[in-house]
């Protein structure tokens, strides 16, 4: 199968994915017992005005008719307008889009580091007390998730010892008058260091609650994986040469035990995005996710259509960009 | 040399005893806490409020772990959650675990269109970033126990699908399989009879992972108001409240968060404990 092939094919499924969360989303939000237009008006409102409003959004017809209506509008980059906030979905999204993006990264990151510190020293000093105690420190961290280990951060470095921010995603002193939205990116760009101190010191703890769970994985299929590659003939032939133990682990066995352990990082990734959503509530960090949950418990249909699309769209891009990362990287599949 | 398999083995088992030890404290005092619990989990005192837990100046005699803002004894709405934790963990994680190994099971062995069809399913599910789909459930369906079991069942359900549909799909390729089916057997029977003792082990493992996971669901929920109405103390809607005041109050957050967090931490041990015993090469 040539690569174009694979790529068609993966793209294809994809649709077909985002099309089924869109349907079953349409239809879940559409059962609600309560009606979202009656909420938004005063108690006095007539049923003239409800019926006037109701027809103004579209939610007078019938559902199949409604998600046709919705599907030929967001074709045209059109997600119909948010009932509680009164501004287009998509202006809205993107504008919270920058800041999960790059809390998600900042997290990614420091799973990667912890992770791989973790595996390289579990593989260094393997068979010992050492290797036991990554194992364990592991295990305890995978078997906690992401929420629970905000609430414990939050205590730890918030309350009894407050060195971080426990939320917001920049202090209100701080000045930005930023063209984008990626805050993190553009205070790199225009070297104002004073926003990215700000900005690292209120995403830290977000981040390192997201990342724990993820650097456990990480550092145990890095570890299984280094150690597999230990002892291939290759890495012995590395030994014989006089190579010390360090360079052997670090040059020789680790660009092809990373390999293995990249795809399913990938996934994991997508847990990770998907664990925003509740931490952003717990940091009170302004991101897609808090607004989800908001658009939710006001029963913004609009709004919450389009964050949960959203999201699939981007679990969707990092599953096909790891995916690709994999055939770029497996020098198997390079020339197929 | 040691005998690492000792080692191993004995380090197991204490991990075992513990996880099981804490569930099965909890379990007691979930069942006796209208005994146990020093006080009225629901009564409130203004005069009371945020009291100190009781190794601390200025806590109030009879509250030892102090009070919430609304002067509620911290102990006892921690006693009296552990019902909900306990209930949700139980009904939800059988249920979830009934339904996604039975499609998990018909997929993996039958394969063709159920397979193809449950599949799809799956990666549709996989799109879905789980909170804000538990959220919107629970908002649609309303707040309340039984919401929040169906909320855990429809979400999780392929955490259980995936893993045994590769478990089913292994086991069915294997010759004492065929053999079955040579005798006779039809293929319903054999998949009961065969193919299910075979992925059993998995699948209880599974089952106290997903326990685990229904408790912090629940938690999570509560959390963003959207568990059981606000009267019955529920782990995670006194953690909602020990977040708001945590500089003033922070026992009213810790407490909870410790609790939850042991009884998180013992499920997920309980089951890495059983997937080891389980393992032919350690037993």
């Amino acid at each position: 199968m040539t690569l174009l092939r694979i790529i068609l094919i993966r793209l294809l499924t994809t649709a077909i994915t985002l099309f089924g969360v869109a349907i079953i989303v349409f239809v879940v939000i559409r059962v609600v017992p309560g009606n979202p237009i009656a909420m938004m008006l005063p108690p006095g409102a007539t049923d003239a005005d409800i019926a006037r409003l109701q027809a103004q959004y579209g939610f007078d017809k019938s559902i199949f008719q409604q998600f046709v209506i919705w599907l030929g509008n967001v074709t045209q980059g059109d997600f119909g307008t948010s009932i509680s906030l009164r501004q287009p979905v998509s202006d809205l999204v993107l504008g919270r889009l920058p800041a999960t993006l790059e809390l998600s990264i900042i997290a990614l990151t420091i799973a990667v580091i912890i992770g791989g510190t973790m595996a390289l020293l579990g593989t260094r000093f393997r068979d010992t007390k050492g290797e036991a105690a990554v194992d364990v420190s592991a295990g305890m961290a995978l078997s906690i998730p992401d929420f629970l280990w905000g609430l414990v951060l939050i205590l730890l470095f918030g309350v009894f010892w407050p060195i971080f921010h426990i939320s917001g995603r920049v202090s209100p002193s701080i000045n930005i008058d930023f063209t984008t939205n990626f805050f993190l990116f553009e205070a790199l760009m225009r070297l104002r260091f004073d926003v990215i101190a700000d900005l690292i010191g209120h995403m830290f703890m977000p981040a390192l609650a997201l990342a724990i769970p993820l650097a456990a994985i990480i550092a145990q299929l890095l570890k299984q994986s280094l150690k597999e590659t230990m002892h291939l003939d290759y890495v012995t032939l590395a030994r014989t040469k006089g190579y010390g133990e360090n360079h052997v682990i670090a040059r020789e066995a680790l660009p092809n035990a990373i390999l293995p352990t990249l795809t399913l990082v990938g996934v994991q990734f997508t847990f990770l995005i998907g664990g925003t959503v509740i931490i952003e509530r717990l940091f009170s960090y302004e991101g897609l996710g808090n607004m989800a949950i908001d658009a939710v418990i006001n029963r913004d249909l609009p709004l919450i259509q389009g964050i949960v699309i959203l999201f699939a769209l981007l679990f969707t891009i990092v599953n096909l960009v790891v995916d690709m990362l994999y055939v770029v990287l497996n020098p198997k599949l390079r020339h197929a | 040399m040691r005998d690492l398999r000792g080692d191993v083995k004995r380090t197991l088992g204490l991990r075992l005893w513990l996880s099981g030890g804490w569930l099965t404290i909890l379990a007691l005092a979930a069942l006796c806490a209208p005994l146990l619990a020093p006080k009225d989990p629901l009564m409130q005192d203004l005069f009371l409020g945020r009291m100190p837990p009781f190794w601390m100046d200025g806590a109030e005699p009879g509250y030892l772990l102090g009070t919430d803002s609304l002067g509620r004894d911290v102990l006892s709405r921690i006693l009296y959650g552990a019902r909900l934790a306990l209930i949700v963990a139980l009904v939800a994680g059988t249920l979830t675990c009934f339904v996604g190994a039975t499609l998990g099971l018909i997929a993996g062995y039958y394969r063709g269109w159920p397979d193809r069809i449950i599949s799809r399913f799956v990666d549709i599910w996989m799109a879905f970033p789980p909170v804000l789909f538990a959220i919107l459930l629970i908002a649609v369906m309303g707040t309340g126990l039984l919401s929040i079991i169906i909320a855990i069942v429809i979400i999780d359900w392929t955490r259980f699908a995936r893993v045994i549909r590769a478990e089913a799909m292994t086991q069915g390729a294997m010759d004492y399989v065929a053999s079955a089916q040579v005798s006779g057997q039809t293929r319903f029977s054999t998949m009961l009879t065969e193919i299910l003792p075979n992925v059993l082990p998995t699948i209880v493992v599974l089952l106290t992972l997903e326990m685990g996971i229904a408790v912090i669901v629940e938690a999570i929920l509560s959390f963003v108001n959207l568990s059981i109405s606000t009267d019955s103390p529920t782990w995670g809607g006194m953690i909602s409240e020990g977040r708001t005041s945590v500089h003033q109050a922070w026992w009213v957050l810790v407490f909870p968060l410790i609790t939850l967090f042991l009884t998180v931490l013992s499920f997920s041990q309980l089951g890495e404990g059983l997937k080891d015993r389980f393992d032919p090469v350690l037993r």
